[in-house]
């Protein structure tokens, strides 16, 4: 329990059309690295808002560093890190008069601020960028800036709202390495992203869908809760193989993967010749059938095809 | 606190000067306006372009003709044959008025009768209708006074009568310019402080950085104030522009007291600085801010006698008047330049300013939060 940094009791956000958050119930402990998983629109923001203090919740609470969002609100303001899913620094400033910006803002110390302004431009790797002017750094640059911005004033809790999107696939894989360093310095760190292989960098995640958290646990344990084996094949005209692969005996669940197909069946051995055969059947070519071991992406697609059958 | 509030400040001052457009809109826009007003709005008539249709052609007609091109209010530019010609120019804009004599003019002047002539005005802008006409009146008059001294044989000033000389007071020479110029000072610090303000706060909430700033220890206070400091001082200095070409370009004098206009000046800030915070606590985006702002300014123009006096307004626009903070502002500025009177004259505005300056920052801060909806 004193361990908890942020915890959520039945923390809910409604807005005028939609329930955003509903009923959310977390306790992350001091040093984690906390995924926040799910798709656009699954009330990943507004959850992070609502724990930064800046969104007041419709119903249930959150406590955070041990102070109360609601009630204890600029307690918290100290001791976080925000970094907001958009960019949101001042574009025409440099790099150099954001940081100092935000170091003032947060009253650092005089004699303290240049020491740190310069190590965080290095551990951001922008310290020859510092005189350009934010606007004119490329995506992934704007956001280690940002990342930089949000550590000047030392936070124990870092919130990152879905940092790495839009960012080029060398510098997401540059800004987690960011995110390990702080992780092994004791920070705690919270981050939502749409994009699951990074749920494999996290020490524990939570899947969030429609409002609410489907599953949350650490990373192996998810993949584990996936049913059944895992056949990948690359078939010509993927909606109709789909089809045809669907309605054979001992088929769970066909997902799609740009123009892969990832089938879950009961028994691959058993499974992986009927669906070679009934392709033939219909006529359609096969490239490379083989087993596989599921991705995380896997397990979150098929638990939320299980939710929203569920409901049906 | 106050280190924080300079810190805002300081960056505030950075996206100004970088930011050209905005700039420019600061620096020029009110010495656009001034000329525009100074000139284009006047109703002071000089040199009207005029036609003549001279069907005598006596030497009395020519009298005539140069008895107005004389009084300076007209400007002969052309002479015409027949009517036919003189309507079509002023249909078509080239003259504003046509002076039209008749054949026998001149007969009638030389056996003592009363001549007419014929005075044509274009009547589309009734206020400069009404001068030409008072001016063409005045002209024919004096030369009328002329055809008596000579037959009688005496000047005008040695026969008995009454003669009126008006004085105007405030602005003797009645120009425009006087009345517009202050008027002017007055509404460039409203509607850009307004403006300004405005803008530059809904510009960090359409930007995003409002969500960056709410999740540091700032307070609302301190960043509200720390945002309009550096528009506080742009606003001085256009007043202090408006100001200087109304003097040294237009020749407005002022008549009273310069360091109590600024004064006054500052306290009509706190007005337009609460409502610029208050419309961008209502908007989202900075498009959003410039309609209300229009929205609002011009009723507000209108309602505090930029333009027409507030005495010639129906009953319930009189009223609702009152309600208009640049009314206020109106009346002591135009009252320190053109009349040169003080506080003592001045109370009832300036209270008013002040409960008005009050009532709107209050009312503007506490709708400031760091929430978002
Ligand atoms: N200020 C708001 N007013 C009304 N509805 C909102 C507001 N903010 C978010 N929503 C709605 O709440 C739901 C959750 O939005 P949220 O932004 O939290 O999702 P998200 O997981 O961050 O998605 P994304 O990946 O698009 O950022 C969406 O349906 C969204 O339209
Ligand atoms: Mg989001």
């Amino acid at each position: 329990m004193g361990n908890d940094v942020i915890e959520t009791h039945n923390l809910t956000k409604r807005f005028k059309h939609v329930t955003a958050v509903d009923g959310l119930n977390l306790s992350i402990r001091r040093g984690e690295i906390f995924g926040l998983l799910g798709p656009d629109g699954a009330g990943k923001t507004t959850t992070i808002r609502m724990l930064c203090a800046i969104m007041d919740p419709s119903e249930g609470s959150a406590r955070v560093a041990g102070f109360d969002t609601v009630r204890e609100p600029e307690e918290i303001k100290k001791r976080i890190g925000y970094m907001p899913q958009q960019f949101s620094l001042y574009g025409d400033l440099t790099v150099l008069e954001n940081l100092t910006f935000f170091a003032d803002v947060f009253q650092v110390e005089r004699q303290e601020r240049e020491e740190r302004i310069a190590r965080l431009l290095d551990f951001a790797r922008l310290t020859e960028f510092q005189k350009r002017r934010a606007a004119h750094l490329s995506g992934g640059m704007q956001k280690k800036l940002a990342l930089a911005c949000t550590l000047i004033h030392r936070p124990e809790i870092i919130f990152l709202d879905e940092p790495t999107t839009g960012v080029d696939p060398v510098s997401r894989r540059e800004f987690w390495d960011i995110l390990t360093e702080l992780h092994v310095q004791g920070v705690t760190l919270f981050v939502s992203t749409p994009y699951m292989d990074e749920a494999e960098r996290c020490s524990r995640v939570a899947l969030m869908f429609e409002g609410s958290v489907i599953v949350c646990d650490v990373p192996e344990r998810i993949k584990g809760l996936v049913e059944g084996e895992l056949l990948e094949l690359r078939p010509e005209r993927l909606r109709e193989a789909s089809r045809v692969i669907g309605e054979l005996p001992g088929v769970l669940e066909v997902q799609t993967y740009g123009d892969l197909l990832h089938v879950f069946v009961d028994d691959a051995a058993r499974r992986a010749p009927a669906i070679q055969e009934a392709l033939a059947g219909a006529g359609i070519a096969v490239q490379g059938l083989r087993q596989t071991r599921p991705r995380m992406e896997d397990a979150f697609i098929s638990l939320i095809r299980k939710r929203l059958g569920e409901r049906e | 606190m106050i280190a924080r509030t300079l810190t805002i400040a300081r960056k505030e001052l950075l996206h100004i000067v970088r930011d050209r457009r905005t700039l420019a809109v600061m620096f020029f826009l009110p010495v656009m306006q001034l000329f525009l007003m100074g000139y284009a709005a006047t109703t002071d008539i000089e040199h009207l372009r005029t036609a003549v249709l001279d069907a005598d052609r006596t030497p009395q007609s020519r009298e005539l003709i140069e008895a107005y091109r004389a009084s300076n209010y007209f400007d002969i530019v052309g002479y015409v044959e027949n009517e036919e010609t003189l309507a079509r120019m002023v249909d078509d804009g080239e003259v504003r008025a046509g002076l039209l004599i008749p054949t026998g003019y001149g007969e009638d002047v030389a056996a003592g009768r009363t001549a007419d002539v014929a005075f044509v005005i274009d009547g589309s802008d009734p206020n400069v209708a009404n001068t030409v006409y008072a001016a063409s009146q005045q002209v024919g008059q004096a030369q009328g006074i002329r055809f008596i001294e000579r037959r009688l044989g005496v000047k005008a000033e040695d026969m008995p009568g009454v003669e009126v000389h008006p004085r105007v007071w405030y602005n003797p020479a009645m120009k425009s310019a006087n009345f517009m110029i202050p008027g002017l000072i007055a509404m460039v610090l409203f509607t850009l402080t307004i403006m300004l303000t405005a803008l530059a706060i809904v510009r960090e909430r359409e930007q995003g950085t409002i969500e960056q700033l709410m999740v540091t220890p700032i307070r609302p206070i301190e960043l509200i104030v720390g945002k309009v400091i550096p528009y506080v001082f742009v606003a001085f200095f256009d007043v202090l522009e408006v100001l200087a070409i109304g003097v040294f370009w237009f020749g407005v004098p002022i008549h009273g007291s310069l360091s109590l206009l600024l004064l006054l000046a500052a306290l009509f800030l706190m007005t337009s600085l609460g409502i610029g915070i208050f419309v961008s606590s209502v908007a989202n985006t900075q498009q959003e801010a410039m309609l209300v702002v229009w929205l609002m300014l011009l009723p507000s123009i209108f309602l505090a006698g930029f333009f027409f006096p507030i005495e010639a307004m129906p009953g319930f626009l009189q009223a609702l008047s009152y309600l208009v903070p640049l009314r206020y502002m109106l009346v002591i500025i135009r009252g320190i330049i053109l009349k040169g009177v003080g506080l003592e004259v001045l109370a009832t505005q300036v209270v008013a300013l002040v409960i008005f300056g009050a009532v709107i920052m209050v009312f503007a801060a506490t709708r400031f939060r760091k929430r978002l909806e």
